[in-house]
């Protein structure tokens, strides 16, 4: 108890830095790590390479996109487990709209050669309908969100395969196409993580999500509908997930139902290696933007020195626990003061 | 009562032998954050009696029961079992060297049996290594049949009533065949039926020359049941008598017999019109048919112990739990009210009682603490928070309430308990509130932040604001109320004005 004031003052200075710079001091550290390896083991940079570089965020632009809903969603100290098949379902449903009338076998041979703008919006409605019933499930019935979300993970999965009865839907527009083509999903990552940025820092939403997750009684007390409010958080991450499936298909030129298998998991280790904490209360999108670019860096980085792709996976494993480990850590250090 | 007996007490330490008692302690002293929880404590137990704990809300019995059973540990002084000096790190600890304790909480796990709560980590086990089930039915029933106590060792306890919950619990300290028991308020929870139960059970541990030491609130039971009565107060020792040596009043003003030393700024300001009128207010199975008017200008105190329902009486008035019956009118008109935000429609504020679980967001900073209210009622345009408008009002309600903090952006767990108790009221403040519920407002905070937080309260009221204040703290109820309210087992017993409420008066309606 003597020392409790000691550890508030070696506290308060380390935390005038923002959690974001120690993750990007990782992400800076990580990529100059495979620059060193690149020159030792391939005489090449892994860094001086524009094409390299846009692919790095290119490939996690869609995880990206989840993990932006996602990370809202653990600030409300709940947990989002259906987004990779929420966007898979997404991205069937936005497929089956996308179509060309050169294709004799389309889905609904009516809606073929629809404006680009159709498949696009349904997708994305069907991804906040998704978000919508896990809100309502937990703020109605009281389950817990891991429940309702693994109940949304595999029927959502279920519904993408039922749809076509597990067959691709493919021949899809030009115009579709476009918005998963050279650096448009990027600018579609990048543009969802501002505009939630801004949402979460700047507007009343963004208060009510972290007092929700900071101390859900207290929100209460304060006027705040938190039933209503965790329904229109998760219907948020779901109409995100959507929008990761009309992205996803367009750039696979396809919808297949077996896309974005185990996404949410990259999804929340994302948002968890970006410094947003399990218990609820903090977070930030900037952290998981770099979070993400984290991810996609390491996957880069193997791929360039020809690391198998299990091995890859190991190390993943491995920084999602650290990244966790160091959340605790910094829960146990705020307990003790 | 009685120096000489404290006296008494003091010698026999020194010069008779100590084996005389069970237990012993001696000058102990602990401190949290902020408090002196006990200081310099004594107390003797004598085998084959119940020695009864008595003081208010607050007053040390519960800390000091908690350092005898190795919950906590003492800054300072000694405790003794049968004469030997003992440190007991964990309840564990205090349990074998011969200290049970009967916990007001309920320590069950439910989806076990009766039997395999009693006998845990004891479990008898056969040869093999596995649980001995039938031994472990045959102890229990040896041991229930020993107090008396009829049921099935094999029910598991989630399909038992709270009270014979309570019984199991009793049962299982008894198990561990302790000399020294502790029960702290047992009889909260029974039925007069099992409470006669309980006192058989009691009477035969007195027989076999156990010490029993008896936390309760209940008058009547102590005349009952204690044969020394040790009272507490403000975390101090007062001292012991014989229960034969005392009568009820007595013993009350040996609780409350404090003076009122504090300063409280109480100013008479004109009382207006009856902003809240409470009718027959009723929340089933916590309180029943309150009544009360609460006026412009006007601050009535609620006095009651802990568990006398008027945190639900605030908390139902403020939709935080809706009622179940009665009605509640705001400036003449009646209202129905079944969330916080329609409470603070009618102008009301709720401070709460724990500012840890129901107040606080630890991990943001004070300014996001203190606007959280403001917010969902006014300074949003377009869903976008008026950043510069509302952190103004932050930080001149912050200076107003001299919040001592380095910035508005510190985290609020940075904050001592005084000052994040000013940010708390900081923000409801800053929604204008007409009728203020204040549960306990000063609890857990130093000196300074107290007397600066009653003035305040004070001027709120002369501004015409109605101010419902809950407290436990004698002095702060009688020195700032206009009208006392005291609450007693979900019941109000009686409103008592400035004039007429004092300590003993209060305190003896809250016991009744």
């Amino acid at each position: 108890m003597a020392n409790a004031t000691d550890v508030a003052e070696t506290n308060a200075p380390a935390r005038k830095l923002p959690v974001e710079a120690n993750i990007f001091l990782v992400l800076i550290g990580i990529a100059v790590f495979f620059e060193i390896l690149g020159w030792i083991v391939k005489g090449d940079t892994f860094l001086f390479n524009p094409q390299r570089l846009l692919i790095m965020v290119l490939q996690v632009s869609i995880i990206g996109l989840l993990a932006i809903g996602v990370t809202q969603v653990i600030i409300t100290g709940g947990i989002d487990l259906s987004s990779g098949s929420v966007l898979a379902l997404s991205a069937m449903v936005a497929a089956s709209f996308a179509q060309t009338s050169d294709y004799t076998r389309a889905v609904f041979p009516m809606f073929t050669d629809m404006p680009f703008l159709v498949p696009v919006l349904a997708g994305i409605a069907v991804g906040a309908l998704a978000g919508f019933i896990n809100g309502s499930l937990i703020a109605y019935t009281a389950i817990p969100p891991f429940i309702a979300t693994l109940g949304m993970m595999v029927t959502a999965r279920g519904l993408a395969r039922y749809y076509t009865k597990g067959q691709p839907i493919s021949l899809l527009s030009e115009e579709y196409m476009w918005l998963g083509s050279g650096t448009i999903p990027v600018i579609i990552f990048l543009m969802a993580a501002f505009i939630f940025h801004i949402a979460l820092r700047f507007t009343r939403y963004g208060k009510f999500t972290y007092a929700t997750g900071a101390n859900v009684q207290a929100a209460k007390v304060s006027g705040i509908n938190v039933g209503r409010h965790l329904i229109k958080v998760y219907t948020l991450a779901g109409l995100l997930a959507g929008l990761g499936g009309v992205v996803a298909a367009a750039r696979a030129g396809s919808g297949q139902a077996g896309m974005g298998l185990a996404y949410e998991l990259d999804a929340i280790a994302a948002a968890v290696i970006g410094g947003t904490s399990l218990a609820g209360g903090v977070g930030r999108i900037t952290g998981t933007v770099i979070g993400t670019i984290i991810l996609g860096t390491m996957m880069s980085g193997f791929t360039f020195l020809g690391i198998d792709a299990y091995i890859q996976d190991i190390v993943k494993g491995g920084i999602i626990v650290a990244a966790v480990v160091a959340d605790q850590y910094r829960q146990r250090k705020r307990a003790k003061v | 009562m009685s120096l000489s007996t404290q006296e008494a007490v003091r010698e026999n330490k020194g010069a008779a032998a100590p084996q005389k008692y069970l237990l012993e302690v001696d000058s102990v002293r602990k401190e949290f954050p902020g408090v002196v929880a006990l200081d310099d404590v004594n107390l003797r137990i004598r085998p084959g009696t119940v020695h009864a704990l008595m003081g208010e809300n607050g007053a040390g019995k519960s800390t000091l029961m908690k350092i005898i059973a190795g919950i906590y540990q003492p800054d300072r002084g000694e405790v003794r079992l049968s004469g030997k000096q003992v440190h007991m790190t964990t309840p564990l600890d205090a349990l074998e060297q011969g200290v049970a304790m009967i916990h007001q909480e309920l320590n069950l796990m439910p989806f076990m049996t009766i039997a395999e709560n009693i006998w845990i980590r004891r479990e008898p086990l056969t040869k093999l290594g596995f649980v001995d089930h039938k031994a472990l039915r045959d102890n229990t029933k040896k041991l229930f049949d020993r107090l008396n106590i009829n049921l099935d060792p094999e029910t598991e306890v989630r399909d038992l009533s709270i009270a014979n919950r309570q019984m199991v619990e009793i049962a299982k300290a008894i198990s561990y065949e302790s000399d020294v028991l502790i029960m702290d308020e047992p009889t909260s929870a029974l039925t007069d039926r099992e409470v006669e139960h309980l006192f058989q059970i009691i009477a035969s541990l007195k027989a076999e020359g156990k010490g029993i030491v008896y936390i309760t609130h209940k008058m009547d039971e102590v005349f009952e049941i204690a044969d020394d009565v040790s009272v507490f107060r403000d975390g101090k020792y007062i001292g012991t008598d014989l229960a034969s040596n005392l009568d009820s009043d007595q013993l009350i003003r040996m609780m409350v017999g404090r003076e009122i030393t504090q300063m409280f700024p109480k100013e008479e300001v004109p009382i207006g019109d009856v902003v809240l009128s409470v009718k027959d207010l009723c929340l089933d199975g916590v309180f029943e048919n309150v009544n009360f008017d609460l006026r412009a200008g006007e601050i009535l105190g609620v006095a009651g112990l802990v568990g006398s329902g008027r945190t639900n009486v605030a908390e139902t008035i403020y939709g935080v739990t809706p009622a179940t019956g009665g009605s509640i009118s705001v400036f003449g008109e009646t209202v129905e009210i079944k969330t916080p935000a329609e409470a603070m429609g009618h102008g009301m504020a709720l401070l709460t009682e724990d500012r840890k679980d129901t107040g606080l967001f630890m991990m943001l900073d004070i300014q996001e603490n203190m606007q959280i209210a403001l917010l969902s009622q006014d300074h949003v345009k377009a869903g976008f928070v008026a950043e510069s408008a509302v952190s103004k009002l932050c930080t001149e309600m912050s200076e107003a309430l001299r919040v001592k903090t380095p910035g508005m952006n510190e985290r609020i767990e940075n904050l001592s308990g005084g000052n994040q108790q000013k940010v708390l009221i900081g923000r409801w403040l800053l929604t204008k509130p007409r009728i203020l519920i204040l549960d306990e407002p000063t609890r857990g905070i130093d000196v300074g932040a107290k007397a600066e937080i009653h003035k305040l309260i004070t001027k709120l009221a002369g501004e015409g604001v109605a101010v419902l204040m809950i407290s436990s703290e004698m002095p702060e109820v009688l020195g700032m109320s206009d009208r006392v309210m005291v609450m007693h087992e979900g019941h109000v017993t009686g409103i008592l004005d400035r004039a007429e409420a004092d300590q003993v008066s209060v305190m003896r309606l809250a016991s009744n």
